[in-house]
This record gives structure tokens, sequence and C-alpha cells, in this order.
């Protein structure tokens, strides 16, 4: 029983002190401060004291008077985040105060992939991000406008809210091949990124040849994906030309549109057909040499 | 007597030198750099098809060439330049960088006057052992043998001029000042379109095909991880030079994943993962895969053999064959490989040889050639 009264004892008297304490030195700070704006912190009481701020990235340590205002210059505030003020003159006092991002300066726009096939749903891809002049993520609510477009003729438009800093979309790719211009708009700021839309898998393959002196040279009609973009060059297609029990393949690459091929094969009936990557094309037939 | 054991000492030691010199021709059966003499003039005389052969392997190993033509029956119509040719290769082919390590002779038919004889050559290459079997014939003249070398079939490259129109990927990186996300480019797409996995002697082996979906040019590998009835990891392993690295866009390659020592029935599962990024490539040279058949060499093991057609106007120095065997069913049933050890000069063909496993032979129905190649100077 006793040793109880002893520790409500201690406990008044320490409550009793801070409520005194508190008295004599306040430190009040502003609700919200804008990332770089200026700021003031007011004190009570008398008397010098020693005032410290902790923030992101940011550690000061200056004097104070105690019952004038403590002036934080803007430079001091341009991180975004909480932070601790400290005042101490015998004993301390602190207060936490937030800084919130100044307007939007800069987007960072992301937009994937790079390269796309043409007429694939929900292929493109894009996030943006508005940033202050100070680097730190403006989290309150702003409308990004995203335009898609081909050579000039607009493809998508859409407006769309940032929520905690972010604002995205998702859309089909065009039915033509070539760059994409996609666009990220919030008031004056304009990020543009590029998409390169690239022919599809062909669409029909199809060859013809004829026997000459060197074999038989075959080559494929111009290949167009199923829109009819011209494939890419580059694109490996390969002949097979089966003999007997012999075959013979080469893998040629799509010049402007066109593969060709020599094969050498004995002077018989030969059947030759094409493929590129997993679509097959027609098969030939090319008779006896006479 | 105080002289005697120094004196046994001798006498033995002289005697064990002398064996040493003497026996070390004389020994039979052995393979490879184990046979022949210590000393030159010390080599056994080449009385027998198999001691002639041997001698004339054994200079072939210590590129005592003047020695080992001498082996060589005139009648052969072979020079010497090109007998040397025909064992250390030219123009950067694999033969270049490779070494006979070791040969096993063995006679096939022999009469008084003539014989022919069998031998395994094992070469150490830069892209590990390989085996050459050739069958040789040996003449008797006087009383050596004498073997008769087949003439180098050299190609003869005409001096022409072939314009070079081919198609190039160089890959520019962008610089430290770029911003987040303005300029990436995308990895390859590439996929892998079949898997199987098969026991066999040596151990599990998961192989199937993969395509460069993309209009770029990828690196690609393919790993594998067999995975136990408990859902652990036992072991992890990549298709390393049994794929062909760099494809084209559109293009297919095998695979091979060897799991030596383990067993299938003790896998529950296997997890595929194929990797693509992207490479400058080129798609010169073109090379044509010419007379593919599948037949029969002379030890009986079915053989799948062609042409390579090199139809660019630079020499392939070292060429890759990749092979994927289908069943009835278009499914990957195995997937072997093989180098061409003689390089591929421009507008010349070289022959191939891929070997079909018994166990699989009957069932093969189709198949599909790639080709990868190496070119000194470009990687």
């Amino acid at each position: 029983m006793r040793r109880r009264f002893k520790i409500c004892a201690v406990a008044c008297v320490t409550v009793a002190f801070s409520v005194l304490v508190c008295f004599a030195q306040d430190l009040r700070v502003p609700a919200s401060v804008t990332a770089g704006d200026d700021a003031s912190l007011s004190t009570s009481g008398s008397g010098k004291a020693t005032f410290y701020l902790l923030g992101p990235g940011v550690s000061i340590k200056t004097d104070a008077t105690l019952g004038e205002e403590i002036r934080l210059q803007g430079r001091d505030l341009r991180n975004a985040g909480e932070y601790l003020a400290l005042l101490c003159s015998g004993t301390c006092n602190s207060a936490t105060f937030f800084v919130t991002s100044a307007k939007p300066f800069r987007l960072t726009f992301l937009v994937h992939p790079s390269r796309v096939p043409v007429a694939r749903s929900d292929a493109v891809s894009g996030v943006a991000l508005p940033f202050d002049q100070f680097h730190n993520l403006v989290l309150a609510p702003a409308t990004i406008d995203f335009q898609l477009a081909v050579a000039n003729y607009s493809l998508f438009s859409r407006a769309a809210r940032t929520q905690d800093g972010v604002a995205w979309f998702r859309t089909a790719s065009g039915k033509s091949a070539g760059a994409l211009q996609v666009s990220a708009s919030l008031d004056a700021i304009s990020v543009k990124r590029a998409v390169q839309q690239v022919a599809s898998d062909p669409c029909q393959l199809r060859i013809s040849g004829q026997r000459g002196p060197a074999g038989i040279l075959v080559q494929t009609d111009p290949v167009h994906d199923c829109n009819g973009n011209i494939v890419s060059d580059g694109t490996i297609v390969t002949f097979s030309a089966t003999e007997g029990d012999e075959k013979s393949t080469v893998d040629a690459p799509i010049r402007q549109g066109i593969a060709r091929a020599q094969i050498k094969t004995a002077p018989g009936m030969t059947v030759i057909s094409a493929a590129s990557g997993i679509v097959l094309g027609n098969e030939l037939r090319i008779g006896a040499k006479q | 007597m105080k002289f005697a054991l120094p004196t046994i000492l001798v006498v033995v030691t002289v005697l064990l030198m002398a064996l040493a010199l003497m026996g070390a021709g004389a020994s039979r059966g052995t393979v490879g750099i184990a046979v022949g003499s210590a000393f030159y003039g010390l080599t056994p005389k080449g009385d027998t098809p198999q001691q002639a052969l041997t001698n004339l392997l054994v200079d072939v190993q210590r590129r005592n060439w003047d020695r080992a033509f001498e082996s060589v029956s005139k009648t052969s119509g072979i020079d010497e330049q090109s007998f040397i040719q025909d064992w250390i290769g030219s123009n950067g082919s694999l033969r270049s960088f490779s070494s006979l390590e070791a040969f096993d002779p063995r006679p096939l038919h022999a009469t008084n006057d003539d014989a022919e004889m069998r031998i395994r050559l094992h070469w150490t290459t830069p892209v590990g052992p390989i085996e050459d079997v050739r069958d040789i014939r040996l003449i008797r003249e006087g009383d050596v043998w004498k073997a008769v070398w087949p003439r180098v079939q050299v190609p003869n490259v005409h001096a022409q001029v072939i314009p070079v129109n081919y198609l190039r990927w160089d890959l520019v990186t962008g610089g430290a000042a770029d911003q987040w996300g303005s300029g990436n480019v995308d990895a390859p797409h590439v996929r892998i379109i079949s898997m199987n996995a098969v026991d066999s002697a040596e151990g599990a082996i998961v192989m199937g095909e993969v395509v460069n979906e993309d209009t770029i040019p990828a690196f690609v590998n393919v790993n594998a991880v067999l995975v136990d009835r408990a859902g652990s990891a036992i072991d992890d392993e990549s298709s390393f030079d049994k794929i062909d690295h760099i494809l084209l866009p559109k293009q297919v390659t095998p695979y091979r994943i060897d799991f030596p020592g383990f067993n299938l029935k003790n896998v529950k599962n296997v997890r595929m993962d194929v990797k693509a990024t992207l490479v400058p490539a080129s798609a010169d040279p073109v090379i044509g895969v010419m007379k593919q058949k599948i037949d029969s060499d002379v030890q009986g093991k079915s053989v799948l053999h062609g042409d390579l057609l090199n139809q660019s106007g630079q020499t392939v120095n070292i060429s890759h064959v990749i092979v994927s065997f289908y069943d009835n069913n278009a499914k990957v049933v195995w997937v072997a490989d093989g180098y061409v050890d003689r390089a591929l000069l421009p507008q010349s063909t070289e022959s191939f040889a891929v070997e079909i496993p018994k166990f699989v032979a009957s069932r093969v129905q189709n198949f599909h050639v790639v080709v990868d190649q190496y070119t000194l100077g470009r990687s």
C-alpha cells in the first residue's frame, strides 16, 4: 500500500513539472508547409535556447531566443515529408509538421513496351508520375491527359486523375507499323515517348521459284502481316527443298519484304516449302531438269 | 667384393634403360600417345599394317611431318603440304586449334599386300573432345607397309566479287544523362515452343525448340531446374553450347540440357526459363544445309549427314550444326550437334555428320538443322 502511494506521488510530481515546463517554453509549428517555401515557428518564454530541425535529408542546429519566431528558409524545406522541430532550454520541447510537395514541375512518364506488334489488345501501357521542382512526388490529385498518335493521326486520348501520385492507361496497339507517339500532359508540362509498332507474324507466305544453272532460285512474294504491313527486314524465312529422301534447307532473311534463296538440288522433282517462325507457306513442286 | 653392389646396380639400370627404349614401340593395343619410341631411330619398323599406321600417327602427334609423310605411299598422289594441312587445318578452322590426343587403330581386313585399318582419332579442341573415325588403306612396299592417304579435296574458290548487302543490327545504349524511363529498349521476346524430357544412359535430358518472336536479334539461353516430389530443386543446368545462341527474328533453334547422373523417376517437375538479351548481330553469312539425309555410317550407326554451303563472301572458321529430330507427331525426340573441323570457304561446301543414338533412331521421322557459326574477328 505504501509502495503504491510512492509511485503515484512520483507520477504526479513528474506531470506537474512537465506542465510547468510546457508553460515556460512553448513551440508552435505550422500545420503544413509547401516544399521550398519559407516558414516560421513561434516560441514562448524567455531566455536562450537551442533549436533543432530533423527532416528527410535535413538536420539543422541553431541558437534561438525564446519568445521570438524561428524562421526556416525554403532551401531547408525542399524535401516533402515529416519534420521534427526541437527546442531545448534546460528541458526540451518538440513538435512535428509536414512539408508537402509543391506544384507539379515535371512528369516522369514510363511507357511499355518499347516495341509492339500491331493490333494487339492491351499491349501498350503508360504510367505518369508528377514531381515538383524539388523531385517530390506530387500526391495531390491532378489530371493528366494521355494521347497516342501515329503520324499526327490520333489513336487514343484519355484524361486520368492521379491517385496517390500515379496516373496510368492501357490500350491496344494500332494497325499500321511505324512510330507510335505517346504523350502525357499536365497543364503546361508535356512529355513524349515513342513506341515502335512493328508488323505482326506473316499472314500468308507464298513462294515461287524456278530451276536455274546453279540450282533452284526460290523467293517469297512480298511478305505481309494480316493488317497489310510489310514484315520487318531481317525476319528469317526457312526454305526447305525435298527431293526423294534428301532435304536441303536455307534460312534466308527478308530484305525489302522478300526473302530469296538459292538451293542446290539434284535435277529431279523437288518439293519446296517455306516457314517463318511457326507460320507455314505454300508448297511448290518444281519438275525434273530437262 | 665391395664393388659388387654398385656394379649390379649399374648393370640393372642400363638394362632397364635399354628395355624402356626398345620396348615401348613394341607394346600393342595401347591407345595413342603411349605408343612409339622415345628416340628417333629406335622406332619399330613398320613391317605390319598396324605398326606402320601407329608409326605414322605417332609422328603426326609429334608434328614430325617429314617422318610421318615417309609412312605415306607415293601412290597416294598427295603432296606433303596437303598432307600436313589435312592434319593441322587451315583458315582458322577448328582443326587449327585442335591437337591429336590419342588414337585407336583396329584392323578391318588384311591380305599379304593390302590391308584396311580403322582409326579412331581423339582430338582435343576448344569446344571439347571430338572423336573422328577414318578408314585407311595400307599397301606393302618391299618389306614395309605404307598408308595410301586419301587426297584432300580443298575447295577451289575462284576470284570473284560478292556484293555484301546483308542486314545488320547495331545496338546503341543511352547515355547517363537520359531521363529515367525515356529511352529503354525492351529485351527480345522469345518463347519455348516445345519441350520434352527423356532418360538416357548418361542421365536425364531436357530438349525442345525456342523461337525468337521479335523483330530484333536475341541472345538466348535456356535454363532448366529439376524439382523433386518434395518441391525442392535438385539440379539446375543450362543449354550451354547445345543451342544456337544468337537468334534472328522468327528463327527457331533446338536446345538440349543434360543432367548427368539424374533419373526422371525422381523428378516431379521441370522448371524452364528462357533468357533473352538484345545483342548486335548480322544476317550474314547465310549458310545453306544441302543434301540432308539419314543413313548408316561405316560402323552401322544412324547418322544424319549433309553439306553446308556458305552462300556469303567471307570464310566461316568454325561451323556448329545443331539438329532437332522429330517423331511422327512432330514431337522433338532428340537434339544432337556436331562441329565441322574444316573452315567453310566462300561459296563452297563442307560435309557434316551428326550421330543419332540407337534408342531413338527408329522413331525419327523428320529433322530440322540449324547452323551456328564463328568467324574470326567477329564475335
